[in-house]
């Protein structure tokens, strides 16, 4: 074995912290362009078909922001609950649980006009997400089961209840057999923000929801709390700072976070509950979330740019013959990366000989 | 009616069918367990079940033997594993984090392969699975031959992979080393053995093992490969370490209650007609593992070392 160690950086560079996930991202396109190689292709052909489709029109980029809608908020679930080393792999089925708010309130049960009907289903969607969160936080708390486990297991739950209720009671009658629910009346439906395209107000509600968490984060005590929390829990504990509290909070937050992006894609994109809703939206924000570094603004970015990843890949898939799955390769790489270039900026690595 | 219910703990084809699906748990558990023991997380075990379930099929369909097969499953999961190990143990980066990337990883570049070596193929196309081999004898035994020895070679490989990791852990050099890495890293390291190769080589070993259990699946459970075909079996197996305190002997047990409980249901299922939609069935297993855990955690003690990475020269 490499004889080797890290020695912790006495002060860490911020030009390097700034530009190393773009150096993960790129080490990612590069690794993933031997797979293209193996399809039988040329890479840059492939990654210029890639741009296009995900920014060579108005359509395309209309279609890059609505796929970044959903993904920017399991991003900024994701990065409030780790902040706070709070383990949420749940996204998932929050995001459905804020899915099914919206199919049992927003398709006829309540009537209101649209400037107060919008807002109410992202807040049950909200509460929905937050809600499925809520026992197994407390099941950390009280009884230390790891939160990582039961919230992978609660997903499987979930997408299993969406399959029962679309396929039971749930399932629309005019759906022509498809299992889908019934559509969100007219006043929840989030309006087109482009002309003939498929971008929706949904995009703006993740943006706004991106800058509340900023400053939430950073000029709030309850971000400081949560930071603290975060780095060292019996400090925190010890300073006066409710630990158990202030994660039920982040949990709320990071489950409603989730349900919010269920909400965007049943009462924005499709306008009903499908079982396909989402293609892993809640997996792909924790890679969104990697790559921001936890920052909430940097997650606007980053979800774009991996949104324009998932949308471009489809464009290139068909232009190309490269299957599809290449964007949930480079997606994987880029987590991979940028956990290599959280290492980098924060220790040396030394080869050789022992510290004296 | 209710003796119906009854008598199906009396058949041997239910006991048969609880060990046939245990297999891929009880390697997936085993796996997980070396890993925890030498103290690291990995929950790269989805993703490694996943391409493992790819690659034992793949090389079989492409006219390798069967267990050629599974030798390559278990290669393509110690790769894996390395990956991990460089990450989580090397480098010192988050267990969490890393894991969900090697499974983002592992199960991406398994479905990619995929697609890329069969563009077209609507139906899956079909292997010629592990076949049943009767132990001479034994399997002449009433009822007892049935239930246990009337299986696949590869599921006399999973009962022969819990002894064989129970005297690996417990009676070895390398298994005391593997524990203390788990435990008190220090400790180790203050004997002269590398505690980061220690726990890379657990890794390994164990990612290996998860390959093997998602190769089970398609190459003697089943015999095609389907896209998302592990289907939560890989969080199961880490809710079944906790259950069985990180005892190999425990993990057996825990992985025949819970393959015994899902051979149940869809016996019970067939008497009982659609009266309970079977998602609801379904869900079972993942509410059983929550509810599992939630009974384990109370006298659950972790490995001590568990989640903490190991530097050389620093004091923790």
């Amino acid at each position: 074995m490499a004889d080797f160690r890290l020695e912790q950086r006495d002060f860490i560079s911020r030009r390097l912290a700034f530009f190393a996930p773009m150096g993960a991202v790129i080490f990612s396109f590069l690794v993933a362009s031997v797979l293209i190689l193996l399809a039988g292709v040329s890479p840059l052909e492939s990654y210029y078909k890639l741009f296009i489709g995900a920014f060579g029109s108005k359509n395309a980029i209309a279609e890059t922001l609505a796929r970044a809608t959903p993904i920017i908020l399991t991003g900024l679930a994701a990065a409030i609950a780790f902040r706070a080393k709070f383990w949420n792999i749940g996204a998932e089925g929050q995001l459905y649980a804020g899915a099914l708010a919206v199919t049992f309130f927003g398709t006829g049960l309540i009537q209101l006009p649209n400037f107060l009907m919008i807002p109410f289903l992202f807040l049950v969607g909200a509460l929905a997400g937050g809600l499925l969160l809520l026992p197994l936080v407390l099941l950390r708390n009280y009884y230390k089961v790891d939160e990582v486990v039961t919230t992978l297991l609660t997903n499987f739950i979930v997408v299993l209840l969406v399959g029962y209720l679309l396929e039971g009671p749930w399932k629309d009658p005019m759906s022509l057999g498809w299992p889908q629910g019934a559509s969100v009346i007219d006043e929840g439906v989030l309006p087109q923000i482009l002309p003939r395209t498929r971008l929706h107000l949904g995009f703006i509600i993740s943006i706004f929801t991106a800058i509340t968490i900023w400053l939430i984060m950073s000029r709030t005590i309850l971000g400081y709390k949560i930071k603290a929390v975060g780095i060292n829990p019996s400090a925190s504990h010890h300073a006066g700072i409710p630990v158990i509290r202030t994660i039920i909070i982040v949990a709320l937050l990071s489950g409603g976070m989730a349900g919010m992006a269920g909400v965007t894609e049943t009462a924005g994109l499709k306008g009903y509950l499908t079982l396909d809703l989402s293609p892993g939206f809640g997996y792909a924000g924790i890679a969104v979330a990697m790559l921001a570094n936890l920052n909430p603004i940097g997650i606007i970015v980053s979800g774009t740019f991996l949104a324009s990843i998932y949308v471009g890949a489809d464009a290139m898939s068909r232009a190309m013959n490269v299957p599809t799955y290449l964007a949930d390769v480079i997606v994987a790489l880029t987590v991979l990366f940028v956990l290599l270039s959280i290492v980098i900026i924060q220790y040396r690595i030394v080869f050789g000989e022992k510290r004296s | 009616m209710i003796f119906d219910f009854i008598e199906i703990l009396f058949t041997a084809g239910f006991w048969a069918a609880t060990i046939r699906i245990a297999c891929p748990l009880i390697f997936a558990t085993l796996g997980e367990l070396i890993c925890e023991r030498s103290g690291v997380l990995n929950l790269g075990i989805e993703g490694i079940m996943s391409i493992g379930a790819m690659v034992g099929w793949m090389a079989v369909y492409q006219g390798a033997g069967l267990y050629s097969g599974i030798l390559a499953a278990a290669f393509v999961g110690a790769i894996f594993g390395l990956i991990h190990a460089i990450f989580s143990v090397y480098l010192g980066a988050s267990q969490h984090v890393t894991g969900i990337g090697v499974t983002m990883l592992a199960s991406s570049l398994g479905f990619f392969s995929f697609k890329l070596i069969l563009p077209y193929s609507t139906t899956p196309p079909k292997i010629e699975p592990f076949q049943p081999l009767d132990i001479p004898l034994l399997s002449d035994i009433p009822f007892f031959g049935e239930a246990l020895f009337q299986h696949t070679p590869f599921t006399y490989l999973a009962l022969a992979s819990v002894i064989i990791i129970f005297w690996l852990i417990n009676s070895t050099p390398f298994g005391l080393s593997i524990k203390m890495a788990g435990e008190n890293p220090m400790a180790l390291e203050a004997q002269g053995i590398d505690v980061l190769f220690v726990r890379s080589v657990a890794v390994i070993l164990g990612s290996a093992l998860m390959a093997v259990g998602g190769a089970y699946l398609t190459m003697s459970a089943f015999d095609a490969f389907y896209f998302g075909m592990v289907n939560g079996r890989g969080w199961i197996a880490i809710a079944l370490v906790i259950f069985a305190t990180w005892k190999p002997e425990r993990a057996l047990l825990g992985a025949l209650l819970f393959a015994g409980l899902d051979a149940y249901q869809v016996r019970a299922q067939q008497l009982a007609g659609a009266v309970v939609p079977y998602q609801f069935f379904l869900m079972m297993p993942f509410f059983l593992s929550i509810i599992a855990m939630i009974i384990a955690a109370k006298k659950t003690r972790y490995p001590k070392a568990l989640l903490i990475p190991f530097r050389r020269g620093e004091r923790h």
